[in-house]
């Protein structure tokens, strides 16, 4: 009963999802309503940035986690008004799901006054990251 | 199963999971066409060691530090051992229900779960897919 119909299907879906997901990984998705729950110090462990905060989820068995923060704290440091702040998910499961956070590394762009502008997931690139944090005033 | 001490992170090449995953893709592969039990048990033990002992101790990372490794040049990218091994330990899973299929005669069951296997294996072989990333987030909130 050797069949290639299987294989085929298999291989179609997994390149047709695997280019899906390399276009999407990175990329920053404008939150369409701005009315999402308020974050603080508080809740993020860090001051907020007087114009943005990049929040990082992690989780422990992600490996483009480690490439994100160190992305993250490196760009940071040569924008004043931009914090960065890093959660691990696991142990903080109520915040993972009241801002519905699926996928790990999640980094919120959020506003001076603390509430979400957008997200990226995955890992995003240098240019990614300048151009969001650019658009939020 | 996975050892998850937050300050003790095992660095592994990063190079090995992938090229591992590349192996793991053709296996299965073979498996699906050929639906045969020999090969998913053999890929099972081989999930079974990663899932357990660590994804640098397979037959597969072997065959890696042995023959490939030496001929990379530049300096080896290092990574977590615990998203790899995530990822065997769901590997091992799949493979578990595909040899029942199997050994129960119901093909039906082998062909779905050897696919779901071979779907991971490629996606992290072609295009560097993080299952843990994407998967071990939503299970613990569906448990937890």
């Amino acid at each position: 009963m050797n069949s290639l119909t299987p294989l085929l299907v298999v291989l179609a879906l997994a390149i047709a999802f695997g280019v899906w997901y390399t276009r999407s990984r990175g990329e920053f998705r404008k939150k369409k309503t701005v009315n999402g729950p308020k974050l603080d110090a508080s809740i993020i462990g860090v001051e907020l940035g007087s114009r943005v905060t990049m929040v990082q989820f992690s989780s422990a068995f992600c490996s483009p986690c480690r490439a994100t923060k160190a992305l993250l704290e490196d760009m940071v440091k040569t924008m004043p008004d931009v914090r960065y702040a890093h959660i691990d998910a696991e142990s903080h499961l109520e915040l993972v799901r009241k801002i519905d956070i699926r996928s790990t590394p999640t980094t919120l762009f959020l506003n001076g006054e603390g509430v979400e502008v957008g997200r990226a997931m995955g890992t995003p690139k240098r240019s990614q990251v300048l151009a969001a944090v650019n658009a939020i005033r | 199963m996975i050892k998850t001490e937050k300050n003790k992170v095992n660095l592994i090449d990063a190079r090995g999971p992938r090229f591992s995953a590349v192996i793991t893709t053709l296996v299965l592969a073979a498996a699906l066409v050929t639906q045969s039990a020999v090969l998913i048990a053999i890929q099972l033990v081989v999930f079974a060691i990663g899932a357990f002992a660590g994804p640098a101790k397979t037959p597969y990372a072997f065959l890696f530090k042995k023959f490939v490794k030496p001929r990379l040049k530049g300096d080896a990218p290092t990574e977590d051992a615990r998203p790899p091994q995530f990822a065997q330990s769901v590997g091992l899973i799949f493979t578990v229900v595909a040899l029942a299929g199997s050994l129960l005669s119901i093909p039906a069951l082998f062909i779905v779960a050897v696919g779901f296997a071979l779907f991971a294996a490629f996606l992290n072989a072609a295009f560097n897919f993080c299952l843990g990333c994407e998967i071990y987030l939503l299970a613990l909130r569906a448990v937890k």
